[in-house]
């Protein structure tokens, strides 16, 4: 065993704290040793609250000894913890994780009375006829005219957007919020893109260009549909 | 072998029994051996459109309950020995009839006709399953109104869903005045909202009301614009590539002569 070598490093930084704990000893090494670390007050009492970060490394850590190591930190004084940053998850977190990044590609007309619910992103290469009703927990695109009702980031996703080739849609909703057509009648717009704009905290539509300025990260949307 | 064709809409009121009659009338009057089957239980209308209601014995509902024979029940049309019709039945419940039985009536009568057409009831619920329990195609009715594009927009969904060739669309009563002020939908916006093929267009025209008014289908007639209509959708399903005719109303004698010296619209 390895004692010259320490299982805890601690580093300040201007954004506070970051704990490195090495991810090739045991778990109860790791607390022994944090215990001690901690104890030797590194802070005054009247100092500001510092956040902390933890590095574990390639460690993976269950959600009990997570609650472990924030509960030890919380103990000392004047530390809260921010982030428990891990390089590695379980095979089920990577599999739930690819289901919500994933794009959903359906080919089809979405009639009168249909539903399409899709989990991560939906491209649909068809049309939404008034009456019928798409919906994902991410970013909605459609290639074809949307007619009916399209909800974007249904599990709460304020980020989400919806972006049509012909949108005129007769409700709109993103995460929580909702937006309608006027009660006149209206033509449909070409290449549009709906999102919350957080400022006046409602669905606004613009041109589907403005999307690359407010969303740049859907840009890895793009790159991984051009991978498969 | 004949081919069951089950003609429904969704909405009640847009013309699917006048259709079902006067494509059944057409097909007839090319020699075609044709077999209509009233599925409305409870409402039925064809009989009535068809001129043949003084002639019922049996209906649908005595066949399926084994009451009588199918031949028993079918009825030879006044005007033409090819024309058959197999009535609805008026007091059972509709109950009475479940898709297993209509698919077995309709095998039954396939290998006496060449077409079988299906005359369905309004509504997505038992009485349009039973119509289309036994068909092979079917043929969606519309009119240029938004509320029975949208029945027919739900009612093509249920269809695709069916082990069955496409649908194709009918479109009824056309007034092109008002499609022309655009206070109806144009054929053009109908067909791209409901992408499906066309199989005709009929104008509004009040030789329809007329003649089923008399027990007459139109279709009978030589020269009206519904019959004429009527009579290409049929030529249509026999497989004939038949152009869309057009919905121009007759102008008056000035308006022929400024389109004549190319100053009208």
């Amino acid at each position: 065993m390895k004692t010259n070598k320490h299982v805890v490093t601690i580093k300040g930084t201007k954004d506070g704290l970051t704990l490195f704990i090495d991810d090739s000893c045991s778990f109860d090494q790791v607390i022994e040793e944090l215990n001690i670390k901690l104890s030797s007050s590194l802070v005054d009492k009247d100092q500001p609250m510092i956040r902390v970060n933890v590095q574990v490394g390639n460690r993976y850590l269950t959600s009990e000894q997570e609650e472990i190591i924030r509960e030890m930190i919380r103990s000392k004084n004047n530390l809260v913890v921010n982030e428990i940053i891990s390089n590695v998850i379980t095979k089920q977190e990577a599999i739930e994780w690819k289901k919500d990044s994933e794009v959903h590609t359906v080919l089809k007309i979405v009639r009168s009375g249909q539903v399409v619910e899709v989990r991560g992103d939906l491209l649909l290469i068809g049309d939404v006829n008034p009456g019928g009703k798409i919906s994902a927990t991410g970013n909605i695109y459609v290639m074809g005219q949307l007619k009916g009702i399209a909800h974007a980031g249904s599990n709460g996703d304020r980020e989400a957007v919806i972006a049509a080739s012909y949108m005129k849609p007769s409700q709109l909703r993103i995460a929580d919020l909702i937006s309608r057509s006027p009660d006149y009648e209206t033509d449909g717009v070409h290449m549009e893109c709906a999102f919350i704009d957080p400022e006046r905290d409602q669905i606004v539509i613009d041109r589907l260009q403005t999307l690359s300025k407010i969303r740049s990260h859907l840009s890895i949307v793009e790159r991984r549909m051009v991978n498969g | 072998m004949g081919e069951a064709i089950v003609i429904t809409s969704g909405k009640g009121g847009v013309g699917k029994t006048t259709t079902t009659a006067n494509l059944g009338t057409a097909l007839a009057l090319m020699g075609k051996k044709v077999c209509l089957v009233d599925t409305d239980i409870g409402l039925r209308n064809l009989d009535v459109v068809m001129g043949l209601e003084n002639r019922i014995i049996y209906d649908l509902v005595d066949v399926i309950k084994g009451r009588c024979k199918l031949n028993q029940a079918l009825i030879r049309d006044k005007r033409f020995d090819c024309l058959h019709f197999l009535p609805a039945a008026q007091t059972s419940d509709k109950s009475e009839v479940t898709p297993e039985g209509m698919k077995r009536i309709i095998k039954q009568l396939k290998p006496d006709y060449d077409y079988i057409l299906i005359d369905s009831p309004a509504g997505i619920e038992l009485g349009y399953r039973n119509a289309v329990a036994g068909a092979d195609k079917a043929i969606v009715v519309t009119t240029p109104e938004k509320s029975s594009v949208r029945d027919a927009d739900r009612i093509i969904g249920l269809l695709e869903k069916e082990n069955m060739d496409p649908p194709v669309l009918v479109i009824n009563r056309i007034r092109n005045h008002m499609v022309k002020t655009g206070d109806m939908l144009d054929v053009d916006d109908i067909v791209t909202t409901l992408s499906i093929d066309l199989l005709g267009i009929i104008a509004d025209d009040d030789e329809v009301i007329k003649a089923s008014h008399h027990g007459e289908p139109v279709a009978f007639q030589p020269d009206t614009k519904a019959s004429i209509s009527y009579r290409n959708i049929a030529r249509r399903i026999l497989g004939e590539q038949v152009p869309l005719m057009a919905i121009e109303e007759d102008k008056g004698v000035f308006a022929k002569m400024k389109k004549f010296f190319g100053i009208g619209n």
